[in-house]
């Protein structure tokens, strides 16, 4: 399967892993852009639950295609159901950074409900983490520098082929 | 979906504050170099692309950015008829500069992440919804004359 990298990269090819290596991703972070990484969540983490409702709220209102797998949620701003899932999603996030050297190994059980349970398809990575972006950026103006907003867009990049790296 | 009147009235507020582009706009072509270094490959004889730091300072990028999107706000101004608007650039980008459409839309992307950035919390979720609208619509628009 072609692992789709950063929104609309959908031309780049899996880089195989040298042996040993945690995962088959078509881009690793750079010790630089870990440091921000981590830095930034030590931030965000204050704030996660927010950010990971509102991350929710952009996506469901710009792409309002996404709400067709949440038909059982009650999703308008400020409801409960979004607070849940958002804090959740921000809860995977957290446990991708704390282990972002195997971020695969950490996401491991969410890979595999993706894949066999929930099925979200492929594209959906792409918009639910360019609207994680957006509100990493308007939240955090002064931490999100060009080198920064590279470093987000990879990670997040990277935590969406894992979860859909068992799809087929 | 289209971008209609109420988008087109909050995008170019957004974009221009002004009568003229707001400085951090300015911001969002080079961001595309930085961020997506791919898309570097357009450029070759721009000079020094090297860093981040090379990009922002250098001087045909800027240049060329201000173009990018003064054709961009200017397109706006036709929001009702996007591909009309922008058919010309639209055969240029295919015939002359080969330029892959998904450029246009990563670029509109990264234009938002730069608005959200500037105007944080005001760049609420509604904001960006019609902004999505309207990147959506121009980076449609100037893929519609590819052949």
């Amino acid at each position: 399967m072609i692992m789709e990298g950063s929104r609309g990269a959908s031309t780049q090819r899996p880089v195989l892993g040298t042996p040993g290596s945690s995962s088959a991703t078509t881009m690793s972070l750079t010790k630089a852009e870990k440091t921000i990484i981590l830095s930034m969540w030590g931030k965000i983490s204050t704030q996660a639950d927010a950010v990971g409702t509102q991350a929710l709220e952009r996506l469901f209102a710009s792409y309002p295609q996404t709400k067709t797998y949440f038909p059982h949620f009650d999703l308008r701003p400020g409801s409960a159901h979004l607070r849940t899932h958002g804090a959740k999603v921000a809860a995977a996030l957290g446990d991708a950074v704390k282990s972002i050297d195997n971020i695969a190994g950490a996401l491991s059980k969410l890979s595999e409900m993706h894949a066999y349970v929930l099925r979200v398809d492929p594209v959906n990575f792409k918009l639910l983490s360019h609207c994680l972006l957006v509100t990493v950026a308007s939240h955090f103006p002064a931490d999100f520098t060009a080198d920064a907003h590279t470093a987000w867009d990879k990670f997040l990049s990277i935590v969406s082929c894992v979860l859909t790296e068992k799809y087929r | 979906m289209d971008a209609g009147q109420v988008e087109k009235a909050q995008s170019l507020e957004l974009l221009t504050g002004t009568d003229s582009l707001c400085p951090s706009v300015l911001f969002s072509p080079l961001r595309l170099l930085v961020v997506y270094p791919w898309t570097q490959r357009f450029f070759q004889s721009f000079g020094d692309l090297s860093s981040a730091d090379a990009i922002m300072g250098n001087s045909k990028v800027k240049a060329h950015g201000k173009k990018v999107l003064n054709s961009f706000s200017d397109g706006l101004k036709n929001i009702d008829d996007l591909k009309g608007a922008f058919a010309k650039l639209s055969e240029l980008h295919c015939d002359k500069l080969h330029v892959d459409p998904e450029n246009f839309r990563l670029l509109g992307n990264v234009l938002v992440c730069v608005l959200a950035h500037h105007f944080g919390h005001e760049f609420n979720p509604q904001v960006q919804a019609a902004f999505q609208k309207v990147v959506a619509g121009v980076a449609s628009a100037l893929a519609h004359r590819y052949h």
